[in-house]
């Protein structure tokens, strides 16, 4: 690929069930640069989940072509697992592993795929639990924590990996109110320092704020993109124009 | 009361002291453990093995392309399926003789065929507790897994089958339970375990209540014994969750 700039390229990407019946995905194409911070917007059942989870395969698209790196990710040739190392991804229910202290889950990937040494990756796990002000929680057990501790943990398990690029599928929504600030503050840091971030969320005000780029997805597509103060202050599809009256 | 307890200790002696009759209860319950023991473990291998192709399949039969792969795993997982159909749907005793008599007949290793007879017929229903544990682990689990980049055995290993295993270790407990009492079959195809050594001692003295009384009390107190340890086993497990 020419630009070195470019991250990810999603081409043409579609996502099917039912032999075509239902189309969650339906010709998205993008390109998602370093340092980036996209933030995917949309009423339920638009497909923007569904285009998060087909970033890094967790779901595999009908059609289409998805690039990280260069290189082609959805060919059947290419060793997922060694891209997904590079690619962080924090769930709407954290997923975090219940049979494994918070200092495990955080160690186990780069000790296994990394072969990094034990003193080695609990060094910069507690580096980065430092930093969400978790590290008196490293041998807590997940069942032990709020639910915006287990995110602000999802999140640096992932990071521990020191992936190019971080997917979050709505990570706030399954949070109580009072925990979403404490989330979202962490995102803004990463956003801060650089990483480059795919931001599945219905959070409006984070997208105003934080987003670099915003997308508008509806029914499948992508029906309007651009910086985040052009969408919200002058949207310019129907579309957008009745789903940002519902929610802002 | 006197002459009552005189008359059990007579009995005592000719049943388990004359002839160094209780070397029977020895080495059969030195048998028995031992067929036990291996047989568990066998069965734990095949049927974590099993566990795993029917869920596996099960899980990606609808997203999987067609090819190479997906012909193995059909394959594989029908095998599993009759595998379980022949052993589940037919007696041990009668599967412990066909090992025995028909493809064994040439081995004279008893201990051998027993642990491979029970062993086999264990695995079919360790290999349905496994795989009910398997698919009670939530799916996000295995996303976080394999979102992080471990591949699908990796994702089984680190994270799906140890909260498997937890979740179903009653489940397995009560399976062992099972097996060891039903290694006392092992007669049939004239092993010498802890029932055929107490069947052995009756024949002997023509006294049938201490020798069949005192072997079932030897299998009360491993089963108790037994249960003891999966329940701290159980405890500690649960513990590191809280």
């Amino acid at each position: 690929m020419s630009d070195e700039n470019v991250l990810i390229k999603v081409e043409n990407v579609q996502k099917y069930y039912n032999g075509g019946a239902i189309k969650a995905l339906d010709g998205i194409n993008t390109e998602i640069k370093k340092g980036e911070v996209v933030v995917v917007i949309g009423p339920s059942g638009s497909g923007k989940s569904t285009f998060l989870r087909c970033l890094n395969l967790l779901e595999i698209p009908t059609g289409g072509s998805i690039f990280f790196e260069g290189t082609d990710i959805t060919d059947a040739k290419t060793n997922i697992n060694v891209h997904r190392q590079r690619m962080g991804m924090v769930f709407q229910h954290f997923n975090l592993f219940p049979h494994m202290t918070i200092l495990k889950n955080m160690i186990i990937a780069p000790m296994k795929l990394q072969k990094k040494s034990e003193a080695e990756a609990t060094a910069l796990a507690m580096e980065l639990l430092r930093k969400v002000g978790l590290d008196d929680r490293m041998n807590a057990y997940p069942s032990q924590l709020s639910g915006g501790q287990k995110q602000r943990i999802a999140i640096v398990r992932a990071l521990c990996m020191q992936p190019e690029v971080m997917l979050f599928d709505e990570p706030t929504s399954a949070l109580d109110p009072e925990m979403v600030g404490e989330v979202l503050e962490v995102m803004k840091q990463l956003a801060k320092d650089n990483m480059t971030m795919v931001v599945v969320t219905h959070e409006m005000g984070f997208a105003k704020e934080v987003g670099t780029r915003v997308m508008f997805m509806a029914d499948g597509k992508q029906v309007e993109e651009g910086k985040p103060h052009e969408l919200f202050e002058n949207p310019q599809s129907e579309r957008l124009q009745t789903f940002l009256a519902k929610v802002l | 009361m006197a002459e009552w307890l005189e008359q059990i200790q007579a009995q005592f002696e000719l049943n388990f002291i004359s002839d160094d009759r209780w070397r029977y209860v020895v080495d059969g319950l030195s048998v028995t453990l031992k067929v036990t023991f291996f047989a568990v473990i066998l069965g734990i291998i095949i049927g974590v093995c099993i566990a795993i192709i029917r869920s596996t399949f099960e899980k990606n039969k609808g997203e999987m392309p067609f090819g190479f792969n997906k012909v193995v795993l059909y394959l594989l997982n029908g095998m599993g399926q009759i595998y379980l159909t022949v052993i589940r749907g037919t007696p041990v005793v009668v599967q412990l003789m066909i090992m025995y008599y028909i493809i064994f007949a040439s081995s004279n290793n008893k201990v051998l065929v027993a642990v491979l007879a029970f062993g086999i017929n264990s695995g079919a229903y360790v290999a349905e507790i496994v795989r009910s544990g398997i698919m009670s682990v939530d799916d996000g689990q295995f996303e976080a897994g394999r979102s992080l980049g471990f591949n699908y055995v990796q994702t089984m290993r680190y994270i799906i089958i140890p909260q498997a295993f937890k979740n179903v270790l009653p489940a397995l407990a009560n399976e062992f339970i099972v097996l060891l009492k039903e290694t006392s079959v092992a007669g049939y195809v004239a092993l010498q375990d802890l029932t055929k050594a107490g069947d052995i001692i009756r024949s002997r003295t023509f006294a049938p209540f201490l020798p069949l009384v005192g072997i079932a009390l030897i299998y009360l107190v491993m089963v108790m014994f037994f249960t003891w340890l999966v329940g701290k086993l159980e405890r500690r497990l649960r513990n590191s969750e809280r």
